[in-house]
């Protein structure tokens, strides 16, 4: 008989919307000292921080669009998919109702919110099985306004004259962090995808967003592109909501996967400063999480 | 830090310059797409001023006044008033067909969003008198927890909560001049920069 989950989702959920990973928290804590004492950039890190510390204390939602709901589950062998659907979906519309989310699955059709955050593919949920023998579920909460800026580039392009490699992802990855300026509430976490088709490109780009900050690909020249990105995208003065400053974008982390030998698709996600995700963990009936 | 208090004067706006930090106390009124669309067909762009009641009310809460694009998450308390629960900015440019011509009608002094504005409105706050404040996207809690007082709402019922004039007295609200009243907008600025600096990395400078 497999456990009944539902409430255990519902506090997953509390925590990724009413906190940020301590990873990100210290991230933004260190862009605020690079800034210059009284500068517009550092007021917008001072309020960023103030404004995490009460959503934490008061249990709110650190940002009022709690966003897409994207879930990751690694099930080990024997688990039912079907029930853990059934259970994740009930969690969010309990979590919704306690104010953890703010309703916001619109029918593309009609208009009409559902009310609840469910819908047609709303929650967004991902199942994998594994061979641990543990239950392992990622959140990541993704806001709209920096979903609105993610792009996807077909190499080669001509304008930004990039070919098929690395240096041509370079300058993909640049030119969207140009576009995109303070839009996506910068500063942001870029997570890019090489290769590909259009739609595991952006699954890819943003299975990106449950890497710590800092964490680094395993492969040297894709780590090497993270670091060498993610100093040129903060050259670029953009600084958070794009009021000109030091940190443009918090880190960048780089997956890629296989693609046709027609097509070379380089995607680009962008999650916001207020970057939430939460794990968590189901080992012998005990539930924790990180 | 610049100190702003409702009603604002055109020599303080003057005074201004993009990426001033002020802090601003007073009297704030919401309003996003539905009541900017509502002043300009109602008041504005009309021989003659539809629905006078609710103008009267307006307008002295606008003249001097402050503008702020936000569709806040509000809870009723047991008294029957109103508290801001979570009040982060929303996306300003949807409002730029109106602005600049609510700005040069009520006199507003100042626009509260997020993502700046347009070259109309740039110019409405250069005619006018007007700056446009940035406030930070995301930061809903702590926005909330400046507003002291909801002292008033026009037309929740018809426009509904998020769309409402609500009218709100705020106490140091820290917020960045990014459009200011001499045609600077911060937003311009930054983006030709990076453009720039961007173009000399990839080598199409």
């Amino acid at each position: 008989m497999q456990q009944d989950l539902t409430e255990a989702f519902v506090e997953l959920i509390r925590r990724a919307s009413t906190d940020l990973p301590p990873d990100v928290e210290e991230a933004l804590r260190e862009a605020y000292n690079r800034e210059e004492e009284g500068s517009a950039a550092q007021s917008v890190f001072s309020s960023i921080l103030e404004n995490v510390t009460l959503a934490r204390q008061h249990s709110t939602p650190v940002c009022q669009d709690t966003g897409t709901p994207i879930f990751y589950v690694h099930y080990p062998f024997g688990w039912s998919t079907l029930k853990l659907r059934e259970q994740i979906r009930t969690a969010v519309q309990e979590a919704t109702r306690r104010s953890y989310l703010r309703p916001n699955a619109v029918d593309s059709l009609t208009d009409r919110n559902s009310g609840d955050n469910t819908g047609q593919d709303f929650p967004v949920i991902h199942f994998e099985e594994w061979e641990e023998d543990y239950l392992q579920v990622d959140l990541t909460l993704k806001g709209g306004g920096c979903e609105n800026v993610g792009i996807q580039y077909s190499l080669p392009d001509s304008r930004l004259k990039a070919g098929r490699d690395l240096e041509g992802v370079r300058k993909a990855a640049l030119d969207a962090v140009v576009k995109a300026q303070g839009q996506g509430c910068a500063p942001g976490i870029l997570g890019i995808a090489i290769g590909g088709d259009r739609g595991t490109g952006y699954e890819v780009s943003k299975e990106q967003f449950i890497r710590k900050i800092g964490e680094r690909s395993d492969i040297p020249e894709v780590a090497a592109l993270e670091e060498r990105l993610k100093e040129e995208a903060n050259s670029l003065g953009i600084g958070p909501m794009g009021f000109g400053g030091k940190t443009t974008v918090l880190d960048v982390q780089i997956g890629a996967a296989h693609r046709l030998p027609a097509s070379y698709f380089v995607t680009v996600s962008y999650m916001c400063w207020a970057c939430r995700r939460n794990r968590m963990i189901v080992r012998d009936g005990q539930v924790s999480y990180q | 830090m610049i100190r702003l208090q409702t009603p604002i004067s055109e020599e303080q706006i003057r005074a201004l310059h993009t990426g001033d930090v002020v802090q601003l106390n007073g009297i704030v009124v919401t309003a996003r797409d539905a009541a900017h669309k509502l002043m300009i067909e109602n008041f504005i762009k009309t021989p003659e001023i539809k629905r006078p009641e609710l103008y009267a009310r307006l307008k002295p809460l606008l003249e001097g006044g402050v503008i702020y694009h936000c569709g806040p998450v509000v809870a009723q308390n047991p008294d029957g008033s109103y508290r801001f629960v979570a009040a982060g900015p929303t996306t300003s440019i949807r409002e730029e067909p109106y602005e600049a011509d609510v700005i040069g009608h009520f006199k507003v002094r100042a626009i509260i969003g997020k993502g700046g504005m347009g070259a109309r409105t740039l110019a409405g706050c250069k005619e006018h008198g007007a700056v446009y404040l940035h406030a930070v996207g995301g930061a809903a809690t702590l926005i909330a927890a400046t507003v002291e007082k909801v002292e008033d709402v026009l037309l929740k019922d018809e426009l509904g909560v998020p769309e409402a004039f609500w009218v709100i007295r705020v106490k140091n609200w820290e917020l960045v001049v990014t459009m200011d009243s001499h045609g600077n907008s911060l937003h311009d600025q930054i983006q030709a920069a990076s453009e720039q600096r961007f173009k000399e990395l990839v080598g199409l400078a």
